[in-house]
């Protein structure tokens, strides 16, 4: 078994000038990296984590925009023997101070030695650190040591055992939800080659992406795959994707692009979004996989995307289906690969009532459901119902995983962790589903999160921002997401009890709502909804009171 | 021409970007540092101008600097036509 650097020593001494990652950038050439480039690069940022004192097991926090810095200061960390952790830079819409609070906190659990980032970025950074916390240098990127030929002797990554941590991955949240997923070089390297026969990989297979390296899909398929397996990779920045989505397919284009991971809602952005007149020329039926990955998966999206791209070359065999999380590094299952995708209609009040996926009855109403494939090797799916008792096929129940390729924690948070799993080995994962044949089928959740265009989004963290604006209740606001059909993905809903009932006033809480909303989270809202005292559901639990209030939200609008 | 271009702009984008008819939108008032155009929808923004004035806005140019409001995205589209 390898790790990270040992590898990297490997891919320097044997294919030093294979391209390894090939990285879009708007109005610049696009720029291959061979695998010497990346590791001297990266030899470059750990000399500067040497000269800035950081200890090999220590967590360096990188801020950078997707380019060569964020690439070369992650592998250096990891030549380096430190951990390194990819995080979100502020986006323009986004509160600095909100920003500023939530890295603060992620400092306090995290205690990273080092935060790196770009020379824009540093007085952000600095503004939230604090007297006395565990940051004890901030490296901006122009400051860097040059690249160099690295000396493998006297790296410390290189004396880093296959069960060390090689990085945290953090799911997105706010403070008191802030959780690092702890991955050892073992665990990776386990689910790469896991990974590898479930999509049956070749040498010539070609990763196309424009995820965001901060997230577990775009970190592991869309980075680590392809570099720790020698695949070329096409990288583009998910800031240009959403401006400019033809870039994804012309690029599959140019380099016969094979393979390519996205969230439910990109089908349909690149369905809807992109011209012809930017796909002239274009030839997508090098792509042998097109997998939706992160977001519940709808069956129209791939119809929207076949239709729109089947005239470019775009295959149907190529829609591929995968159900992942970052605490099983990436991938528990996969579809539509070495197997046919199934789609199969099942009975909606079997559902809901008996929690039994039933197959429906011809005119009966139904709910389309894709499956998500059987586990990949060395991966095990059960479904248990709340005792923890397995439960049959086409029941109901949460999905509960159990792997080679497990997280080795939640990083310094032992309470999380030992509460994740059941009798100690099955990871339970907040996800509801049924299993036919082995077949998995994700039917919706546990844990009350609104998944909007990939981005988690806690509904509490969105209700509290609500109730800081004046004339709304404090308790008295209910955050929640209804599916877009159009889009594909969820959108934001608030409802506020108000007292005033002036028109004006009402037209002040709603923009101010929106605007703190906006700015205070990573999302935009759809619609703020306000009504008079006495108008919210009240339960005990906070999700059957939002499943409540957006019901009767619902009959209301549509009235 | 510039009134009615804002107008016709505010229009459009409350109806069909963000989805809200008869919404307000002040010429002066942020659509993009806001969050009032998420970045989700910055390439329908760059679509509809192309569709209805005929200029194109480069998906490089789609951010809170090149134009921030209805007077700045009007005048942007002017200094094109």
């Amino acid at each position: 078994m390898l790790t990270f650097s040992q590898f990297l020593k490997q891919a320097y001494q044997t294919n030093p000038n294979q391209t390894i990652i090939t990285l879009l950038q708007a109005k610049q050439e696009d720029l291959p990296i061979s695998y010497r480039e990346l590791i001297e690069g990266a030899a470059g940022y750990a000399a500067t984590y040497q000269k800035e004192g950081i200890q090999p097991g220590e967590v360096v926090v990188l801020i950078l925009q997707h380019g060569e810095d964020l690439i070369y200061a992650f592998w250096g960390a990891v030549l380096h023997g430190a951990i390194p952790s990819i995080m979100p830079f502020l986006t323009e819409k986004l509160l600095p101070e909100r920003y500023r609070a939530d890295l603060a906190a992620l400092i306090e659990v995290t205690q990273p030695s080092a935060i790196v980032t770009y020379p824009e970025f540093e007085s952000e950074v600095r503004m939230a650190l604090k007297e006395g916390d565990s940051v004890r240098t901030v490296i901006i990127s122009d400051q860097t040591e040059a690249a160099q030929v690295p000396d493998f002797d006297s790296l410390s990554g290189m004396q880093r055992q296959p069960k060390d941590i090689v990085l945290l991955q953090h799911s997105s949240g706010t403070t008191g939800l802030q959780k690092g997923v702890a991955l050892s070089h073992q665990a990776v390297f386990n689910q790469l080659e896991n990974l590898s026969q479930a999509l049956d990989l070749c040498q010539t297979d070609v990763v196309v992406s424009w995820l965001p390296l901060y997230h577990d899909m775009g970190l592991i398929a869309g980075f680590l795959m392809p570099v720790l397996t020698g695949l070329h990779l096409v990288l583009m920045s998910p800031f240009e994707w959403v401006r400019a989505p033809y870039r994804l397919m012309q690029a599959v284009s140019q380099y016969q692009g094979t393979l390519s991971w996205l969230p439910n809602f990109a089908y349909h952005f690149c369905a809807q979004k992109i011209r012809d007149r930017h796909l002239e020329g274009v030839d997508l039926s090098s792509l042998r996989a097109v997998i939706n990955c992160s977001e519940p998966v709808r069956d129209d999206a791939h119809v929207a995307f076949y239709e729109k791209f089947a005239p470019y070359g775009f295959r149907k065999d190529a829609l591929a289906v995968s159900y992942a999380m970052a605490e099983n590094v990436f991938a528990v299952t996969q579809a539509g690969v070495l197997d046919e995708l199934i789609v199969e209609e099942i009975d909606r009040e079997a559902l809901q009532v008996e929690r039994l996926a039933r197959l429906a009855e011809v005119g009966k109403p139904s709910i389309r459901m894709v499956s998500c494939g059987l586990p990949i090797p060395n991966v095990r799916i059960k479904v248990v119902n709340s005792d923890g008792e397995t439960l049959a096929d086409r029941q109901v129940g949460e999905v509960a995983v159990s792997s080679n390729c497990k997280l080795t924690e939640y990083y310094h948070r032992p309470d999380v962790t030992s509460s994740a799993f059941l009798d100690q080995e099955w990871y339970l994962t907040g996800d509801f589903g049924y299993l036919v044949d082995g077949y998995l089928y994700i039917t919706g959740r546990k844990k009350d999160l609104i998944i909007v265009g990939g981005k988690n989004v806690y509904p509490q963290d969105l209700e509290k921002l609500a109730m800081e604006i004046d004339g709304v209740h404090a308790g008295r606001v209910s955050a929640f997401g209804i599916f877009d059909e159009e889009k594909g993905t969820e959108d934001v809903i608030i409802v506020a009890e108000v007292d005033t009932t002036d028109p004006e006033m009402h037209n002040r809480i709603m923009t101010e709502i929106r605007n703190h909303v906006n700015r205070g989270s990573a999302v935009a809202l759809r619609q703020v909804y306000l009504v008079e005292p006495g108008w919210m559901v009240k339960t005990s639990s906070g999700k059957t009171a939002r499943l409540a209030n957006r019901e009767k939200y619902l009959q209301e609008i549509s009235g | 021409m510039s009134q009615e271009m804002i107008q016709h702009l505010a229009k459009r984008i409350a109806d069909d970007i963000i989805k809200q008819p008869g919404k307000e939108i002040s010429p002066t008032e942020p659509l993009i540092s806001s969050g009032l155009i998420d970045s989700f929808s910055l390439v329908d923004l760059s679509l509809m101008v192309e569709d209805d004035f005929d200029v194109q806005i480069d998906d490089t140019e789609l951010n809170a600097e090149t134009f921030d409001t209805l007077e700045e995205l009007a005048a942007l589209i002017k200094s094109r036509q």
